[in-house]
This record gives structure tokens, sequence and C-alpha cells, in this order.
């Protein structure tokens, strides 16, 4: 395993103290097994195992927590939670450290979160995704010009394929921007 | 047998062909499908890792769509991805009354509502028990004789909602991949996961997890999938040159119906080999 870099420390932060009891709640019967660890496709990409975050977790060392990239390599595959011989729901509190990551833009879910926050910016616009400008909201927030040529070849076949639909972006107030007011902080 | 049918943002785009191949299929084995007016994006993966009230918001305005529509029918699903998310719903929303409030107070701006109980099912569930396989092997007349197939499932029809099918050892496409005449490859990575969206993020997740995929599949003439996000993954980072086509295509193929109906001009993958063995 690599070390573990420098524990990232959270902003104070109202909302985190009590999304991470929540999220304590899910998994505080964790007998530390392993399973989980043992069953992860992703394992090979995490620089602490899934079992020892759940650990940290329960143990309130959520610096440790957010400072791994664990939670933001979950791909939602649920073998854990399939597995898990005490039943917890383990994807659903993965999901749970995802959205701290997003709402509190931490490091490690930095990647992640700008790919996430440009899709539901398409979904809220214009309710069903428009991969074209999806994608390319994306690369504009991450301010990496070496990152869109890891796509450009798929981009060119989906192309080729008639399958990216290149469109007019629209302004104006989206489809679906009511279903998104309880996540803007001047609407609660 | 009628459907009310979500197709899903990825069958308008990247997976044209999967929503090609589903209606046309459906339409031969007698199945209608409706499709659901207005429906919206389902939250993908996205949703869940933001907020989990919009998490329930999104799918659940679909279902409120669906139900304004015809609460008899079963929604059928081809994305596994879409089908998680309105199956969580449903269930969520279904079971807990506080829940259903809020998404409700959402949805009530646009006179929308959701209520009680709503049946959604994968495509996969749908064609391995509401269709008589005899009508896809009279249909079929061994047409894929000879070929080796390797199922491929993914994740997230699978698990968490064990519905249909064996999740860790899954085998509910076996019947009818054999009733076109093939065989199927015995393998154990039907059910592992592609990198999903993790893969869109990192590309090193689709290669290594692909590659794994791709090692075990060596054997087969193609592998068929049932979600457009596995599809892409296992066409974008495949290691070794094998057709890689969805369900409906293949059966459809192996039923005669035409391959540009199907859809099979627009693979990424070079699915020739499959497609030839229909009379143009």
């Amino acid at each position: 395993m690599i070390p573990s870099p420098k524990p990232e420390k959270p902003a104070p932060d109202p909302v985190l103290s009590a999304r991470v009891a929540q999220i304590k709640d899910l998994v505080a019967s964790c007998i530390q097994c392993g399973t989980c660890s043992a069953s992860c496709p992703n394992l090979c990409f995490m620089d602490m195992t899934p079992r020892k975050m759940w650990r940290f977790l329960l143990c309130d060392r959520v610096e440790e927590v957010f400072s791994s990239d664990t939670f933001s390599m979950c791909s939602s595959c649920y073998v854990c939670t399939l597995r898990c011989p005490r039943g917890l729901p383990l994807t659903r509190a993965m999901a749970g450290l995802k959205q701290i990551g997003f709402h509190l833009h931490m490091a490690r879910f930095r990647r992640a979160g700008l790919f996430y926050g440009a899709f539901m910016d398409n979904i809220a616009q214009y309710g069903r995704v428009r991969e074209m400008e999806m994608m390319t909201r994306y690369f504009l927030a991450l301010k990496d010009p070496l990152v869109p040529l890891g796509y450009a070849a798929m981009g060119v076949r989906l192309l080729a394929k008639n399958k990216l639909r290149p469109r007019l972006p629209s302004r104006g107030r989206g489809k679906l921007a009511h279903l998104f007011e309880p996540l803007d902080p001047q609407e609660q | 047998m009628d459907y009310l049918y979500y197709p899903g943002c990825s069958l308008e785009g990247t997976a044209k062909e999967y929503d090609l191949s589903t209606r046309v299929l459906c339409h031969a084995l007698g199945l209608g499908l409706t499709e659901i007016t207005d429906w919206t994006c389902c939250g993908a993966t996205a949703a869940e890792a933001m907020d989990e009230l919009l998490a329930y918001a999104l799918p659940a305005r679909n279902l409120a769509l669906a139900q304004k529509m015809d609460t008899g029918r079963d929604i059928l699903v081809p994305c596994s991805a879409c089908y998680l998310n309105l199956k969580n719903a449903a269930q969520a929303l279904g079971t807990d009354a506080g829940l259903r409030g809020r998404v409700n107070r959402l949805l009530s701006r646009e006179n929308l509502s959701m209520s009680g109980f709503v049946r959604v099912r994968h495509l996969l569930d749908v064609l391995c028990h509401d269709v008589d396989v005899n009508d896809i092997v009279k249909a079929a007349d061994n047409r894929m004789a000879d070929l080796v197939i390797a199922p491929y499932y993914g994740c997230q029809c699978l698990r968490p909602f064990t519905e249909f099918d064996d999740p860790e050892q899954p085998r509910s496409m076996d019947t009818v991949i054999r009733a076109t005449g093939a065989g199927v490859l015995d393998w154990d990575m039907g059910g592992a996961c592609c990198g999903a969206s993790s893969a869109g993020i990192k590309p090193e997740v689709g290669t290594t997890l692909v590659g794994r995929i791709m090692v075990q599949a060596a054997p087969a003439h193609a592998i068929v999938t049932v979600c457009p996000m596995c599809q892409m993954n296992l066409e974008r980072f495949q290691t070794r040159e094998i057709p890689v086509l969805f369900l409906p295509q293949f059966l459809g193929l192996a039923m005669g119906l035409p391959a540009k109906t199907l859809g099979c001009d627009l693979n990424l993958s070079d699915i020739r080999s499959i497609v030839s063995r229909v009379a143009p």
C-alpha cells in the first residue's frame, strides 16, 4: 500500500458532522472481517482498504478518511453490499462519503466531483444528458489540457458513428431546476 | 404483454443501437412498448454522489410520469443504472412516507406526484421470464450454431436488487443464448465490474478491469451485454478484437431480423463476424 499523504482537514462545517454521524450509523455494526476489501474490484487503485476506512470513520478519524482516495474510487458495483456478512449498506455509505467530498470540494474528490457536477448541470438544464456539452464543461473545469487528449480517440469514434450530436447550449431556467433547489444554499 | 418503456439518456446517444434493437426485438416477440412521455435522466451515478434527496427525486419524476400514463403496466428499462435508480426510488418511496412527501413536494411544481407501487423491470428479466423461449428457438433455427458467446451482465442489473438472477453466478442469459443454437462460455467474469463511471473518470480503472474480463473472454466468439455503460467500457478498453454487442442485437440477428434495423452499423467493436450469420 502507498503511504497515506498528509491528512486533509475538512473545513469546519455544521453539515459535515451530522452527515458523518448518519454514515457511521449505517456501518456501526462492522465486525472488521475484511470481506468488503477482498471483494472490491477497485482495491488496487485505493490507498487504504475499505475495511480500514470504515474503522477510521467509526473512530471519528474523519481526516484520514477524506485524505484517502478510497471513497472516490468506489464504482458502485455493490459486491461489498452483497457479501457483507453483517448486511451493511456499504455502497450507500460510500455514496454518503462522496456527497461530503462533493459539497466540501475535497481535493481527493476533485476530478470525480467536477465530472458529476458537469453531468448534473447538464441534467438540470436539459433534463437529459447532452454528452458533448457535458464533457466540454468537464474539461474546462479541470483546467488540464492533457486530460481531453485521453478522450479524443473515443470522441472521434463516437462522432464517426453519429452518436454525439453537437448542439448549441441554451440558457434560461433549466427544465429540472426545481428538483435542484434544495441543493442551492440560497434557497435553504 | 405491454410495458411502459424508459430508454434513458445513453440510449439516445452513445448506445443508440441498444434502443433500436430493444424496440425491434420486442416488437418481433410481441411485447408492446409505450415510451414514457417527457422522461428525464434517472440521476445515473452522479446524483447519488451529490445529494441523497436528488438521487430519489430524479428517478421519482419518471415514476410519477409513468403512473400518470398507466399504473397497471410494468416499466421496462434496458439500462442497468437506470433500472437500479428507478427501482431504488420505487422501493424507497413506496415504503417511506416521509421521503415520499419530501420528493412529492419537489415534483408538485410540475403537478406530478408519486404514490403506491410501480414495478420496474430490467429488459433481461423480461426477455428471460415474459417471453416463450420457443418463439426464439423457432425463429432462430440454429442460426448461431458453432458460436460460443460470453454473457456479460455487469453489476447493477444483478445487485443490490437480486430480483431475477444469482448475483454471484448469473445464469439468466444462458437459456436465451442457447435458444439461438449458440453455446455459452462458462466463465467467472459475467458479474464482474467493468469500472462503470470510474473508468470514465480514470481510464486506468477501465484498462485494468476490462483487461481482466478480456482475458477470460478469450475462448468466446463474442461478448453480449445488457448495459450501455458496460458496452461502452468493453468497447473502449478492449485489449483484443472481439465483437461486443447488446443482447437484443444478438437475439435479433439470430431471429433473422435485418442487421440495419438492429443498429448493427453503430457498434464501435467489429461485429461483422456475427452479423454475417444473417443473409443480407
